[in-house]
């Protein structure tokens, strides 16, 4: 295991921001946000980021291609940019985890080549938690807070940080860097045990009862005050969907993809109109797709990583907590 | 008040004075309660609550709720009470279908009030007179009320329910809390200084529509920003001008109907204070029209949809920046 002093951490990025650039969790505007490091920017003092490490492999609004007209002349560009080898540092377990079920969607035949791309590129150096939420349920979905993955797993005790590579990617990367040798001290893991959701059970709405859950009376309560926003999706590290629109630029279009989300009343919108034609329908997409269709295409595994995001920014409290909690009850 | 509120919902529902119930609903901590419409006594004793933390503005629920078959009881704070009165100037609530109940107000709490004390992993509060005892996974620590009030509350207009059925508590006055003074601190800044301010903050902004999902003037039933057919439908924004035009937009189209009741900045899961955009539309119109404000009452003009020959011809062009 490698170790680096705390107090020098600002050397640290340097060193890594001169041979590739480094993205870290930083305050923009008061806000936790992953941005790339310049000499100077600190590390967030808040757990998590609000927007999650997604945004890195998966952007908001990217261009997919252009089409450029000339009187009869269409010209066909490709604006995908070459993607330079990168470092992001500070991801979180349930982050990291996130990119296991972003892989399975994008990285699947035929694979998605700008996700790879940037997949590809990056190194991810993961940071070990040591301060939950109160809404962290990570633990609960099998994952280990303090033994996060990617490329390198880090862990802050004391005055030091302490790093361990976990793929060749990350040893090339570690090995590049001046650091010393150290093994870390075992860590207080109590707090974990007092986590208030620390005894969800996300697994048990499995797919034999698929039509079950989809017909639970319980959807039109839970939905009821949804306001359609899209905040959960958008701030959710597993949601995935995107929406593909063409942009009239006078002398030819520019295609783009953007996230879109299924709280949306477009969302899937057909030539015959919709299927999702109230709030009931599309409230039920997202908790159905997390609980109940991803585990059964993914051998059970549940489409979320228990971040708690969906539980601090929806606007009206509702979330999949509630939802799992909400359907269990009836035990159909 | 908690008791209060909820024998009143039960005894609504058992009377059969009302079909349903809007109110707040408990959630896993003390915080997230979520707006619930009840149907029976016994669920309202069950899941209702009434504290500090209901901060959720139940009026626009009612443009919806209002349509239903029968009766529907609301629970009301004083700043919710604009919105309610507005959206009826709105013609978007049908009154008769309505039993409006006004809660006095003291000022809401707001975990992220809390938050902002740099309180972490907060599991429980416990209030005793003026101070609040907050439980953490890292311990208590207690800390003035006051410090614990929701954002909108500590510029409250007024404490004043503005239109209901029943009051359950006095009924307030308004105040006279310095609602301008942030929007003035921003017209001193030079016009780089205050772009530099709007584009850090409207920067940060992820199109999740929550502000505008939320607010009870925006209630028309496709906006354009989701219409296919507008020519300006905007799912994310692609650029500084893009991000930018979606809020100015939205202020101007609820310019004279904004009531100033602040639930966008509390929905907002980037806290961008979009509250200060508002109140410099109001200040604004003030200014040139003569005092307003939106839901005070039923009968005064909206400045926006009223025209005299006197009315000011203000520009930004002519007087160079705008209204000072
Ligand atoms: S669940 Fe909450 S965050 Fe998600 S769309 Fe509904 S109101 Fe918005
Ligand atoms: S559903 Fe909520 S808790 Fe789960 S990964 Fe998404 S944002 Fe996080
Ligand atoms: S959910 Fe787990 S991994 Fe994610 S921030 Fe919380 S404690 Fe850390
Ligand atoms: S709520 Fe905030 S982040 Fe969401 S659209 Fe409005 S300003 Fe943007
Ligand atoms: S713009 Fe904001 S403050 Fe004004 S009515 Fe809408 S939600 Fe309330």
């Amino acid at each position: 295991m490698k170790k680096w002093e705390l107090s020098r951490l600002q050397e640290l990025f340097e060193a890594i921001a001169a041979q590739e650039p480094l993205y870290i969790p930083t305050d923009v505007s008061g806000q936790p946000t992953f941005a790339l490091w310049q000499p100077g920017m600190a590390l967030t003092r808040e757990l998590n980021t609000v927007r999650s490490a997604k945004d890195l492999f998966f952007p908001q609004v990217e261009e997919l291609v252009k089409f450029k007209v000339e009187g009869k002349k269409i010209q066909v560009l490709d604006p995908q940019v070459q993607i330079r080898d990168q470092v992001v540092f500070g991801v979180r377990a349930c982050d990291a985890r996130s990119f296991d079920i972003l892989d399975s969607v994008f990285l699947a035949e035929p694979a998605d080549t700008y996700y790879r791309d940037r997949r590809a590129h990056t190194t991810v150096m993961t940071l070990a938690c040591t301060h939950p939420e109160e809404s962290c349920f990570c633990t609960s979905l099998g994952i280990d807070p303090q033994a996060p993955g990617g490329d390198v797993s880090c862990w802050i005790e004391g005055e030091a940080l302490y790093l361990n590579a976990n793929t060749p990617k990350g040893q090339a990367l570690l090995s590049r860097l001046p650091l010393d040798e150290g093994e870390k001290p075992e860590a207080d893991r109590s707090v974990f045990d007092r986590l208030p959701l620390k005894d969800l059970d996300l697994t048990r709405f499995g797919e034999k009862k698929l039509l079950d859950w989809f017909h639970s009376p319980k959807w039109g309560e839970l939905s009821q005050s949804c306001l359609g926003c899209g905040t959960c999706t958008f701030v959710c590290p597993t949601c995935q969907c995107y929406d593909i629109r063409d942009f009239d630029t006078g002398h030819g279009v520019q295609r783009f993809r953007c996230w879109d989300s299924c709280m949306y009343s477009d969302f899937t919108m057909m030539a015959h109109g919709t299927n999702r034609p109230t709030q009931l329908e599309r409230f039920r997409q997202r908790f159905m797709h997390k609980l109940v269709y991803y585990p059964a295409d993914h051998g059970g595994q549940v489409g979320c990583v228990g971040c708690g995001r969906c539980l601090r920014k929806c606007p009206i409290s509702m979330n999949i907590v509630k939802v799992a909690r909400a359907l269990g009850e009836e035990e159909v | 008040m908690q008791e209060r509120v909820i024998e009143k919902a039960a005894q609504l529902l058992e009377s059969g004075a009302c079909a349903r119930v809007l109110g707040w609903k408990t959630g896993e901590f003390f915080y997230d309660v979520t707006p619930a419409v009840f149907t029976s006594a016994q669920q309202v004793r069950q899941e209702m609550v009434f504290s500090p933390f209901c901060g959720a503005n139940l009026s626009k629920y009612l443009i919806a709720e209002s349509r239903k078959e029968g009766k529907v009881g609301v629970f009301l704070k004083p700043c919710d009470s604009f919105s309610f009165v507005q959206l009826q100037k709105e013609h978007r609530i049908l009154r008769e279908n309505v039993y409006a109940v006004g809660v006095q107000c003291q000022g809401m709490s707001d975990i992220e009030a809390l938050k902002a004390l740099g309180l972490r992993g907060i599991t429980a509060v416990q209030a005793e007179e003026d101070r609040l005892t907050v439980s953490t996974l890292y311990g208590e620590k207690t800390v003035a009320l006051e410090e614990a009030l929701s954002l909108r509350c500590r510029s409250c207009k007024s404490r004043a329910l503005h239109d209901c059925d029943e009051l359950i508590g006095d009924q307030g006055r308004d105040l006279d809390t310095d609602r301008f003074g942030e929007v003035a601190r921003l017209e001193a800044m030079s016009p780089e200084e205050r772009f530099a301010f709007w584009r850090s903050q409207l920067s940060k902004c992820i199109r999740c529509n929550a502000c505008r999902n939320v607010c009870p003037a925006c209630s028309c039933e496709k906006c354009v920003f989701d219409d296919p057919n507008s020519g300006v439908q905007n799912k994310a924004a692609a650029d500084p001008f893009e991000e930018d035009l979606f809020h100015i937009i939205r202020a101007f189209h609820v310019a004279g109907r904004c009531t100033d009741c602040g639930e966008c900045t509390r929905v907002c899961p980037q806290h961008i204070p979009l509250h200060l955009l508002n109140r410099k539309l109001i200040k604004d119109m003030n200014a040139l029209y003569g005092p307003y404000q939106a839901g005070s009452d039923f009968d005064s003009k909206p400045p926006m949809l009223t025209f005299t020959q006197e009315d000011p011809e203000a520009s930004i062009i002519t007087e160079g920046r705008g209204i000072q």
